[in-house]
């Protein structure tokens, strides 16, 4: 190929922060399925509901209060927005899935999924289907830097690096302290745990409210990078569901570093052989699940 | 075994009386049946979409609700921009509801496919949605019109106006099927013949979100221009990103080949601002595109695209011809539809043998932040008509193509 140095660390440094979305979205969706064995299809819908409510607190909010200067800026939505989405993310788990535990993963999968299909439909109803751009950035994060190598947007920047420490503190919490002890053995064994006077129930709503909300915050860092529209969810929740199958389905440390490693792997097919872009994702995953059936990081059953 | 073997040909037998001809007058089954099959949900649906359907309603309520005494009815569906869908939906509307024409037909895999089909099934397609110009050539047939635009004629208006004004070097981000290849072909001739020079290009796939990869490969090239052969969310994805990483800013231009007023609206006007592109529709151009783009807009929320407006004309056009027939016969209207005058909201266009509407289209710049009136069109103020280009030069002419209905 002889392609430059540069242009090769450039498009894996895109790849990186495609891959630091993938690795916050299947994150939430291994927390969810490892501890809830819940495959969580309104994931890919849940990341877009975080956009919106970002979008919506800029552009709307204030002409609906009746105060049309009353504004949710960038940084309030980065904490508000994945709140609201776990709130929500509860609301399902309270009123709807926690009825279908006792029966087969097939469920959840079907509820959750209709769940996506008519948020997705709320929005598609009201917003423009192509998306609508979210003016808000802050100005600190406006303009490009150089990196040496390339010209970088310094907000693409403040996204990786958000990404990754929100992924860091995540698998801190659930593989290094004692809450985190707490939710996997309530998983495995939840008569056990309640024994010893631990609300399983109450652990596991929030676990799944928690989940919501990583795919809530993705939303809205992704929102000044795309445009947020009803479909921004469908794009990039299958690539996600193949991230979870490859990393191996339930591991935490797995969904991180499959979703930065495919993420670049993406990057640099786009060079290589662009056409193969959007499906590359899946001829990895045909090989791994070929060599590896429980996927790279996964627990033989 | 036995059995099945012998449903399936009575299936056929079945199938082949449907299609046979119908007696030559006056109108089949009771009502003229017209199918809108668009993109519904996906990246194309705020170019056609329920818009498309809107649109067809009104030309139906414009007409009078009925032609040569019997009901019209609109049908519609979404195709999912897979040619396979497209093709099993119009197979069923012509085979079991007889569907009389179908319009839109955004996406030129699925407006390849269907117009190949409806032929063989002897029904009129009249393409508004899709751009390759194989539709008219290499795939023409004798039911299909390709009615709005094509790949042709799109560069034709913003590759000359770009390159003869200093814009001489391209490069390429193009959607990778049967579409953008060809406005990519297309552009790529036309940047040539004025003496432009081509560094290179690289293929998408249809429905990328993230084109930042691309952009760096094209910022890399140091060509001046960056054309973008690809349409909707795509292009609206492109334009915003480049602005991200200062593309334009330092210095190279972006040319959005196939552009709607829906990514204009989309991106913004301090996005869009100076982009310049060729449309077949502007609702600011004439008295006839206003009155049709306002009672749009308060039926819809939205000004219609070009794409949208396209069907309502379409539609009001084989009303007209199938009155002027005295019949829904697909070979009396399309021979009609080949004599008669097509009015476009004002300006004047025909349909030739191989099935291409030739009519003019406008080359548009989109308004910059200073320029736009906000108490004009409800907020849809965003583009300026900088020159009309006309038919005959816009589009390919017989001798140029290679659609074998036509004799030469």
């Amino acid at each position: 190929m002889g392609l430059p140095l540069d242009a090769v660390l450039a498009q894996a440094m895109l790849g990186l922060t495609q891959g630091a979305f993938y690795a916050v979205l299947s994150l939430g969706l291994a927390v969810i399925f490892g501890l809830l064995n819940i495959i969580n299809f309104a994931h890919g819908a849940l990341y877009m509901l975080g956009a919106f409510l970002a979008l919506i607190g800029l552009n709307q909010l204030g002409g609906w209060i009746g105060a049309p200067d009353f504004q949710i800026n960038f940084w309030a939505a980065l904490v508000l927005a994945p709140l609201l989405v776990g709130l929500f993310g509860i609301l399902i788990e309270r009123t709807m899935l926690s009825r279908l535990y006792k029966f087969d993963h097939l469920y959840g999968l079907l509820l959750t999924f209709g769940v996506a299909l008519v948020l997705q439909g709320f929005f598609t109803n009201y917003y423009n289907v192509n998306g609508t751009p979210y003016p808000g950035t802050p100005a600190s994060l406006r303009g490009i830097v150089n990196l040496g190598f390339m010209y970088f947007p310094k907000y693409r920047l403040f996204a990786l690096a958000a990404s990754l420490v929100v992924c860091f503190i995540t698998w801190y919490v659930i593989e290094r302290t004692k809450l985190g002890a707490y939710l996997r053995a309530g998983t495995e064994k939840p008569e056990l745990v309640q024994a010893f006077g631990i609300n399983v129930p109450l652990m596991i709503t929030l676990t799944y409210g928690f989940g919501v909300a990583l795919a809530g915050l993705a939303g809205v860092l992704a929102a000044p990078i795309y445009s947020v529209g009803p479909l921004m969810g469908a794009n990039v929740i299958i690539t996600v569901f193949a991230v979870v199958v490859i990393g191996g389905m339930g591991s935490i440390l797995g969904s991180i570093l499959t979703g930065l490693a495919l993420g670049m792997v993406e990057g640099i097919t786009k060079v290589v052989y662009p056409p193969a872009a959007n499906t590359v994702i899946f001829f990895v995953m045909v090989i791994i699940l070929l060599v590896r059936p429980a996927g790279l990081f996964g627990r033989e059953v | 075994m036995k059995k099945l073997a012998c449903s399936l040909a009575c299936a056929a037998a079945l199938g082949l009386s449907v299609t046979a001809p119908v007696n030559a007058a006056g109108i089949s089954n009771g009502e003229v049946k017209i199918g809108v099959l668009s993109d519904m949900s996906g990246v194309y649906s705020a170019i056609g979409g329920k818009g498309s359907v809107v649109a067809a309603e009104m030309a139906v309520h414009d007409f009078g609700g009925t032609v040569l005494g019997k009901p019209i009815k609109i049908v519609s569906a979404d195709h999912q921009n897979k040619a396979d869908v497209g093709s099993a939906v119009a197979r069923e509307w012509i085979d079991k509801d007889h569907v009389d024409m179908i319009t839109d037909i955004l996406n030129s895999a699925v407006g390849i496919a269907v117009q190949k089909l409806a032929s063989e099934k002897h029904t009129i397609t009249m393409n508004t949605g899709a751009g390759s110009t194989a539709l008219t050539n290499k795939d023409c047939t004798k039911y299909g019109i390709h009615y709005l635009y094509d790949t042709y004629a799109l560069p034709v208006g913003t590759a000359t106006a770009i390159v003869k004004g200093g814009g001489t070097s391209w490069y390429f981000i193009t959607a990778d099927y049967a579409f953008g290849h060809s406005l990519q072909n297309n552009t790529e001739t036309i940047v040539k013949s004025l003496g432009g020079e081509i560094k290179g290009a690289v293929q998408a796939p249809l429905g990328t979100s993230d084109f930042s990869s691309y952009l760096i490969q094209a910022q890399g090239s140091g060509a001046k221009v960056i054309g973008l052969a690809n349409a909707g969310a795509d292009t609206i994805n492109a334009i915003k990103q480049a602005n991200e990483f200062g593309i334009v800013q330092k210095g190279q231009q972006l040319a959005g080949m196939l552009v709607f007023i829906s990514d204009v609206k989309s991106l913004g006007l301090d996005t869009a601002k100076g982009l310049q592109f060729t449309t077949g529709y502007y609702w600011d151009r004439n008295d006839a595109s206003r009155k049709f783009g306002n009672a749009f807009y308060a039926k819809f929320g939205k000004m219609p695209t070009m794409d949208q407006a396209g069907v309502y004309s379409a539609v009001l056009n084989y009303l007209k011809a199938v009155k002027a027939a005295g019949t829904d016969n697909a070979d009396a209207v399309r021979a009609e539809l080949g004599k008669m005058k097509i009015d476009f909201f004002g300006s004047v266009g025909h349909i030739r043998a191989d099935g291409l509407n030739v009519h003019d289209m406008y080359l548009v710049k989109v308004k910059s932040p200073k320029e736009f009136n906000p108490n004009v069109g409800h907020g849809w103020d965003l583009l300026k008509v900088e020159a009309t280009i006309p038919g005959d030069k816009a589009y390919m002419s017989l001798a140029q193509g290679s659609c074998k209905l036509v004799k030469k």
